[in-house]
């Protein structure tokens, strides 16, 4: 069947060392990414998205206020002085739980609170407000959601921080807690209020 | 107190395994025979402890007892009796025990399978099968319990994930076990090789069945789990590329390399080293589609951080296993008899090109899976790869693949005359051209898809019946491993026809739909009859009624639902399917819009049941390939 | 974080770790709330606006939901964008222009094409780079044995049609 001759003495060698090193390089690699992987999973917002707005012009917005319908206020007006706008809505059970971190915020009257109210019926919203208290400054009503889109809004709460010429400096997604509003929020703010 | 015995044998089985390893690898090493010959008693009675174990964690979802936690987390007292039992493995701890389980049983299988090898070799096995096993009992034992208990005992427990709850996931887990698991035993042989410092032709020939048994097992459950998701998520979508289904599909192709080449060692003495590498590769793409599974590393949204202490333990034990045995593979392989030289047209080459196409793929897909990770590493931002990236990539490299197919049985081992095997091909050559430029008219759309994959398909299924006809006619029979490739490659070509005429030819359309309203979509009309409640053992369903006519004529009644479940109030969509030989036609609801108006979906998935008779047909190959004879001979002496 | 947000959440997510991520490709689970929608299909003006919209969507990812196209997910705002995506289509704008639109909003995340940039040059590159890699190991083999044959086999060249074991 095989050829009784094809045992040719062939000295096997050892793998070439660049295989070695290139595999060894790679395992090394692997592990080292699964490593950062698992560290990661524990945080509880590595699946965020951050904004894509960070950094550029809040989106140019015209619209309705909730308890005042027939006055539009639009993204200019707010102009001047940073303010954070807050992505809310009634049906919204996680804008409940941040509801007393946020009106603790507001109530400092550091900077200016912005509710967008985001696809709700007014009657709903207002009787939300009444309900828990109004911590806002103003209620931008967007019953459409024409603008969410354009501030890149996934879903509610989210969190805006724009300085004063209209720039978004810092988003949060999800309720805000008080450790986010002292470690993230507030310094974002500070370095807003500094660059001005 | 049943629980507490559970844990109990658990930690007799984590004892066991330690046995089955250590003492046999030393025993190995020293040349110990009663070291050695604790090997087989000790799988024996790790499978007993297992079993016993496994048992009794179902017995508490029969019984109902929420005092144990993992009950409790995923069974209610609504669950339907049937749902009970594979509930076992519904979550995380009972898959875990589900996987020892599985391990356990093939090493037993070893165990009694092996009397025709020597001693050495069988130690040195069932060592390494025990080391897998010590792992993975131990990940169990010190993080992910599944009988710990829950005090006091709620009265009701959460629920089976209603997702679950289809008889399409009963099977769906343990079949894909026994798959990619079962690439533990080429791997421990490959290890035992390495630990000898030679390969022998008749461990390969040993070694063979069990990983032709294990990638059959592995295209069976991923082939279920394509069906499962295509009939229960609602939309008609069969292979998302998701992270999860990734990292069961690059075993698969790395084990398909790996037949290829256990192929080539066992009958030329050829790859002896790369055979051995793709063993510890396929292996080690088990291990680590585990670890990418339960780790929580590629979830996107979740809304509990995940617990990375069990993350870690897993990585660990990933990390040690497959260092160690690229290690060992690094010191030993090199010293390994190359097997003959081959000229470059030789069946020999044709099966290299097949095994780095296939790794090409494998790590194409590991690339495109890992790649959001690596650059939110690297502060790249968040980016996705999804379905458009792996769908082209896995194109580009399968073109190649699917055109040498047919060459490779054909082809004769060491040197051949492609002159010769191209002129037999030819005829098979222009017929498929022919199909596919018949199939290029023929198509109302996507012509072009349509004519690559009729083609394709006609190219691979022609080539492939020549060869069981030519064999036939000369030596009046084939062998069972002929009959096994001839079958898997012909379900590769009902495959490639399956996924690129679904592709092609498939329609779509969402529409409003009111009581007695209808709505037409290529040859078919739906007539969309109302919705009525019905009441299931954990949910309350809506059930619609769609008239599905075509030429006036009405085929079927099918009915689409949204089951709101009991427990959690999730909602699910269950599909009304009328199957066919060249296609399903599918609808689905999806919301109600009021005033009696529901948005319903229709769909004609064009041969998408191809796709799965494809996959059914590559497993059966595997199977028949592991019943040859030739296996089973008393082997001869062959070193490598 | 509160677990009334989402009691199929806790109840699902809490264990199962391996079915979870299957469980969510059919699933949009978040820890953010979506508003009752207007869930109506859409209208296309003819096929083959559908089969374009289609395309375009099987492109974009639901932002919001673990692993799911914009065409596949259910969520509030994949509704949104998906009318938007048609509004935009409708004004005229190219796949392209659409793409970058909501680049421009919600970052390459939406994306399932990846862009093809300096940062995702390994990413397209690289598989092609594994094949020429491991084509040139092919080669180098195939060589080396070649060699090795024509030293070995200066007999057997004339081994007939079914001698050679299969």
């Amino acid at each position: 069947m095989t050829d009784p001759h094809h045992q040719a003495p062939r000295k096997p060698q050892g793998l070439p060392a660049i295989a070695v090193a290139m595999g060894a390089l790679f395992f090394a690699g692997l592990v080292g990414l699964m490593l950062y992987g698992v560290v990661r999973s524990g945080d509880a917002d590595r699946d965020v998205l951050p904004s894509a707005l960070i950094g550029k012009p809040a989106p140019d917005f015209v619209l309705p206020l909730l308890h005042y319908p027939s006055v539009e206020v639009g993204a200019a007006q707010l102009r001047g002085a940073p303010y954070v706008l807050n992505v809310w809505g009634s049906w919204c059970v996680e804008c409940r739980v941040e509801h007393p971190v946020l009106t603790a915020f507001a109530q400092t009257k550091r900077v200016r609170v912005v509710g967008y109210n985001w696809k709700d019926e007014p009657e709903d919203a207002l009787r939300w407000l009444e309900r828990y208290g109004n911590p806002f400054f103003v209620v931008l009503a967007d019953k459409e959601g024409r603008y969410a889109l354009d501030w890149g809004v996934a879903g509610a709460p989210e969190t805006f921080l724009v300085d004063g010429s209209g720039i978004v400096r810092w988003k949060h997604t999800g309720p805000l807690t008080e450790q986010v509003v002292q470690e993230r929020l507030l310094p974002a703010l500070e370095q807003v209020e500094q660059a001005r | 107190m049943l629980p507490e015995l559970g844990q109990v044998l658990l930690a007799l089985a984590f004892l066991v395994s330690l046995l089955q390893s250590v003492l046999p690898l030393a025993g190995a090493q020293r040349g110990n025979a009663a070291w050695m010959a604790v090997a087989r008693p000790a799988a024996y009675a790790q499978l007993l402890l297992m079993s016993g174990a496994f048992a009794l964690l179902t017995w508490a979802f029969v019984a109902q007892d929420f005092s144990v936690k993992y009950v409790a987390d995923n069974s209610n007292t609504l669950l339907p009796v049937i749902y009970r039992y594979s509930a076992v493995w519904g979550a995380h701890e009972g898959s875990l025990l589900l996987w020892a389980l599985v391990l356990a049983l093939w090493s037993a299988a070893v165990a009694l399978l092996s009397r025709t090898l020597p001693q050495v070799v069988v130690a040195r096995v069932l060592g390494v099968l025990g080391l897998v096993a010590v792992g993975i009992i131990a990940f169990m034992v010190f993080t992910s319990n599944p009988f710990a208990r829950l005090l006091p005992a709620p009265l009701e427990g959460r629920d089976l994930n209603p997702l679950l709850q289809d008889p399409g996931l009963i099977f769906h887990p343990p079949l894909l076990y026994v798959g990619y698991v079962g690439f533990s035993v080429p791997f421990a042989f490959a290890m035992a090789a390495l630990l000898e410092g030679r390969i022998d032709a008749r461990w390969l020939r040993w070694t063979r069945p069990w990983t032709n048994v294990a990638w059959a097992f592995l295209t069976l459950g991923i082939g279920l789990g394509s069906w499962w998701a295509y009939y229960e998520l609602g939309w008609g979508g069969w292979w998302f590329w998701d992270p999860v289904e990734n990292a069961i599909f690059m075993p698969w192709l790395v084990g398909a390399a790996l037949i290829h080449s256990q192929a080539v060692t066992e009958k030329r003495g050829s790859f002896a080293g790369w055979t051995l590498l793709l063993a510890i590769a396929t292996f080690s793409l088990s291990l680590l589609g585990t670890f990418l599974v339960r780790s929580g590393v590629l979830t996107s949204v979740h809304a509990f951080a995940a617990d990375p202490s069990r993350g870690m333990f897993i990585l660990v034990f990933l990390a040690a296993a497959v260092g160690a045995s690229l290690l060992l593979y690094v010191r030993r392989a090199g010293h390994l008899e190359p097997g003959a030289g081959f000229q470059p047209a030789s069946r020999e080459t044709l099966l290299l090109l097949n095994n780095l196409l296939l790794a090409s793929a494998c790590a194409m897909v590991l690339l495109g899976t890992l790649y959001p990770l690596l650059a939110d590493a690297l502060g790249l931002g968040k980016i996705s790869v999804g379905p458009p990236y792996f769908g082209l990539l896995f194109f580009v490299l399968m073109v190649p693949l699917v055109a040498l197919v047919p060459f490779g049985p054909l082809v004769r081992w060491q040197r051949d005359q492609p002159s010769k095997v191209m002129a037999l091909l030819l005829p098979w050559l222009g017929l498929a051209i022919a199909l596919g430029v018949l199939a290029w008219f023929l198509a109302p759309q996507g012509k072009w898809k349509s004519a690559l994959g009729v083609a394709g398909a006609a190219w691979v299924a022609g080539g492939t019946l020549y060869f069981a006809w030519k064999r036939l006619r000369n030596s009046g029979r084939l062998t069972a491993e002929m009959w096994g490739m001839t079958l898997a490659h012909l379900g590769v070509a009902v495959f490639v026809v399956g996924v690129l005429l679904e592709g092609a030819q498939s329609l779509d359309h969402e529409v409003a739909l009111k009581a007695g309203q209808s709505v037409q979509l290529g040859q078919y009309e739906f007539v969309f009859q109302g919705v009525d409640q019905q009441q299931g053992p954990n949910y309350l369903a809506d059930r619609g009624h769609v008239q599905v006519l075509r030429h006036g004529r009405e085929l079927a009644l099918l009915h689409p639902e949204k089951r709101a479940y009991a427990s959690g109030g999730q909602v699910m969509t269950e599909a009304g399917i009328l199957p066919g030989l060249t296609g399903d036609v599918y609808v689905a609801m999806g919301e109600p819009l009021g005033d009696g108006a529901w948005a319903v979906a229709v769909h004609i998935k064009r041969f998408v049941r191809w796709i799965w008779a494809g996959a059914l047909l590559m497993a059966l190959g595997g199977l028949v390939t592991a019943a040859d004879r030739r296996f089973r001979r008393p082997p001869q002496e062959k070193p490598a | 974080m509160s677990a009334s947000v989402l009691p199929v959440a806790t109840g699902l997510l809490a264990p199962a770790r391996a079915w979870l991520a299957l469980a969510l490709l059919a699933l949009c689970f978040t820890a953010q709330a979506q508003p009752a929608g207007n869930p109506a299909p859409l209208q296309f003006n003819d096929a083959a606006e559908e089969t374009r919209f289609r395309a375009l969507a099987a492109e974009l990812r639901c932002v919001l939901c673990q692993n799911q196209s914009l065409a596949d997910s259910h969520a509030q705002i994949a509704q949104d964008m998906r009318r938007e995506v048609l509004e935009l289509m409708r004004q005229g704008r190219s796949d392209a222009q659409i793409k970058q639109f909501l680049v421009d909003r919600y970052g390459e995340f939406v994306l399932y094409r990846p862009l093809l940039e300096r940062h995702t040059l390994l990413l397209w590159f690289g598989p092609a780079g594994v094949l020429l890699v491991g084509a040139a190991v092919v080669w180098r083999i195939v060589r080396r044995r070649a060699a090795g044959a024509a030293h070995d086999n200066a007999g057997t060249g004339a081994a007939s049609e079914g001698e050679q074991e299969w």
